[in-house]
């Protein structure tokens, strides 16, 4: 228990000495917190509309005003051809492109029908989609308008209708924000606090202090405890950074309890730094173990489910995120800010993180080696 | 020339005697292109939802098993009250459910006229969105299905094309992203690092009093990364053909041209952070803030630019990443030439020289 005090006396004093450290706990939270949410979102709006209007009937122009005051879509382009759209879509200056054919409105009046086309740029497949929808919606929206003003609304619908009622739950203003600010505080601690762990052994190697400790009466256990602790103690206090910013800069405040949060964090910590402990017992040189630790923190964030729905993924990339420590914070993350879930909800989780927190660390133990070369 | 070819050479080896910094390099598109290409997809199928049916008639039997039956749901669960909604969600296992309320088959039958609530889980209001609309959908299908033989008077009808991919790919995005990303990485950040570990360990010295020119020096330090970047050119492109079925539309000289260039920009900032950090760490340090934060923001591949704030959408335009990923969408996807992306091309040829004569200017050939 001494040796343990003194080996994390040495270690808070060599932190608390790095000039780096005000930086790294302070200004980096800050800067990616701040920039990042407004960044990273992804709601589908302000969509370029291309319009081939070769109609330019009242119907016509009143279809356009209803599209565009739906907020979803920017009116950018205004061409007399079909080829000219096209071109506008090429540069990018439209994203979609709604084409009226000439006679619509006589069409829909004497032949009570008419056709019109669109054309999405749908190389992101995702906002193709939404905006495709979107559109047709509104379209529908706008059709049930004029059959109201040709036929007198029967008190009886003549056709079976089925209403449908939404209810957004958890997030009813749909702020995009709500979602990401937890998730990136998660890759945020993550990259954190591994990269310290994973740069610390190997730089005592590469500094040839490590030799003092492999004479020292020091057993494995104590050494890779006391190297931990530390971090663990560094990366929960830019958890609390984060949260702080979260709730000061963008009113987020979590439904569930922080204490859940907190007692989450302190077990995943270990597993986290536990697998940067391990990295930094194998590699010889910095470069090696940061080129290491990027790469297997950039896998770790893209399967998180960050960015991506989990459910989205194939079953292999599936399986693959229950092997992620990431994952289930970001799972836990979000269901305690979000839903308000609390320890029974999670305890599946705290689980996976803890089996993952043993392994790493009981790894690292064995495969720290007090012998040189 | 011979003096240039054995600097050329001794870079070189720097490299290939790192085996395991050469084996991160040579696998890293390899496993972003697999990651970006199979697993980063936003499209929803097999969603898991739930169903509360209170009514439990033929009609709402249907309803419920068409939205079991469609590639974009699996009912994971049928409940019998409301509050177990809110239970099911807070586990979080279901992303929406779907109420079908008492007496709904009756009310269709008798009245015309039937309810249905869809509850999401909107804390992912892209996800809950696109579901509701799925789902919306299939009910509609299903009401047109009740009412076939009368068709609607003044009915207008919408054709949509999806143009470029048709079956709504994300491949189609990625791909043109993951190539700005891993040439920034490859060039910019390992040749930073490469000459500031001279520095720090005093080799520096030794190479500045050889007979060779500083700019040839610099010119050595990068040529064995613009080799391994155009490897991992051809490795993505090779992928993203055979195994993501992206084809290349455009003309492929174009587009190796372009890339080319590109990977010369990345050169000349990888330069520019070397002048400036004095340690490894600080190098990646800097290559980490400054290249690869803002290459992965606002390329514009994961995250659309439009949406952004003012102030953010005119820095996007300081990064060369940007530029690239329109070039290589309009070369590789639209299939586009040099004509439509001239202005593009300019835009990078421009970074590059400025880039490139502020960082030899710089670079001092005397230490300390």
């Amino acid at each position: 228990m001494r040796t343990l005090k003194f080996i994390l006396q040495k270690e808070l004093r060599q932190i608390s000495r790095d000039p780096a450290i005000f930086f790294i706990l302070f200004v980096m939270p800050m800067i990616q917190l701040i920039i990042l949410p407004l960044a990273a979102d992804y709601e589908i709006k302000n969509i370029n509309l291309g319009v081939v209007d070769h109609d330019r009937s009242e119907y016509s122009r009143k279809m356009i005003n209803k599209i565009i005051s739906s907020g979803y879509f920017r009116l950018k382009d205004y061409s007399n051809s079909y080829q000219g759209s096209l071109h506008s879509i090429e540069l990018d200056k439209a994203d979609l492109v709604l084409e009226i054919p000439a006679q619509f409105e006589r069409n829909l009046v004497k032949e009570n029908k008419a056709t019109l086309f669109i054309a999405v740029n749908a190389i992101n497949g995702v906002k193709a989609g939404l905006g495709g929808a979107y559109i047709q919606n509104i379209i529908t929206d706008y059709n049930q308008d004029i059959r109201s003003q040709w036929i007198q609304v029967p008190r009886f619908d003549p056709q079976p209708t089925i209403e449908v009622t939404f209810s957004d739950w958890y997030n009813p203003t749909m702020n995009y924000q709500n979602f990401m600010v937890p998730g990136i505080l998660v890759m945020l601690v993550t990259m954190i606090g591994s990269s310290f762990a994973s740069n610390n052994i190997v730089r005592e190697k590469e500094m040839g202090t490590i030799e003092q400790i492999n004479v020292s009466p020091i057993r494995k256990t104590q050494f890779i405890v006391g190297k931990l602790i530390p971090f663990w103690m560094l990366a929960l206090t830019v958890l609390t950074v984060g949260l702080i910013i979260a709730r000061l800069v963008y009113g987020i405040v979590p439904l569930g309890h922080y204490l859940t949060i907190y007692a989450f964090a302190s077990i995943y910590l270990l597993a986290i730094l536990g697998l940067g402990l391990l990295l930094s017992t194998y590699a010889h040189t910095q470069q090696q173990s940061m080129l290491v630790s990027f790469f297997i923190t950039m896998v770790f964030n893209l399967l998180s489910g960050l960015y991506t729905p989990i459910e989205s993924m194939p079953g292999w990339a599936q399986l693959l995120t229950r092997f992620n420590p990431v994952s289930y914070f970001i799972e836990v993350m979000r269901m305690v800010v979000l839903k308000g879930s609390g320890l029974a909800d999670i305890k599946n989780n705290i689980l996976a993180v803890l089996g993952f927190a043993v392994f790493f660390n009981s790894w690292a133990i064995i495969n720290y080696r007090k012998r040189s070369g | 020339m011979r003096q240039f070819l054995i600097f050329v050479k001794k870079e070189w080896f720097h490299i290939w005697r790192d085996r395991r910094t050469l084996f991160i390099l040579i696998w890293m598109p390899v496993a972003q292109i697999v990651l970006y290409g199979f697993a980063l997809t936003n499209e929803v199928k097999n969603s898991r939802i739930a169903v509360l049916d209170l009514s439990n008639d033929p009609a709402s039997t249907a309803l419920s098993q068409r939205i079991d039956a469609s590639r974009y749901f699996e009912v994971i669960r049928y409940l019998h009250s409301y509050r177990e909604i809110e239970e099911t969600f807070r586990q979080g296992k279901i992303r929406l459910a779907v109420v079908l309320p008492k007496g709904f088959g009756d009310d269709l039958l008798h009245s015309n006229h039937a309810q249905i609530q869809l509850i999401a889980d909107a804390s992912d209001p892209n996800t809950a969105n696109t579901l509701t609309n799925y789902a919306t959908a299939i009910i509609n299908d299903y009401q047109k299905s009740l009412n076939q033989d009368q068709e609607l008077p003044y009915q207008i009808r919408a054709q949509v094309r999806m143009l470029y991919n048709p079956e709504l790919k994300g491949a189609y995005n990625f791909v043109p992203g993951v190539m700005a990303l891993v040439l920034m990485l490859v060039c910019a950040m390992m040749t930073s690092i490469a000459i500031v570990r001279e520095k720090e360990m005093g080799t520096m010295e030794v190479i500045l009093v050889s007979p060779l020119r500083p700019f040839k020096i610099i010119l050595a330090k990068t040529i064995p990364y613009l080799i391994i970047s155009t490897l991992n050119i051809a490795t993505i492109l090779l992928l993203s053909v055979f195994v993501l079925d992206v084809p290349i539309t455009g003309s492929l000289v174009l587009l190796i041209a372009e890339s080319i260039l590109f990977t010369i920009t990345s050169l000349s900032i990888g330069l520019l952070i070397s002048i400036g950090a004095k340690t490894q760490q600080a190098a990646m340090f800097t290559s980490m803030m400054s290249l690869f934060l803002p290459t992965l923001l606002f390329a514009g591949f994961l995250f659309p630019v439009e949406n952004m704030p003012l102030p953010l959408q005119i820095i996007s335009n300081v990064v060369p990443a940007k530029w690239y990923y329109i070039i290589v969408k309009a070369v590789m996807i639209k299939g586009l030439g040099i004509m439509s992306i001239w202005k593009e091309t300019l835009v990078l040829v421009g970074m590059t020289v400025v880039l490139l004569i502020f960082s030899i200017s710089r670079f001092k050939i005397r230490l300390g």
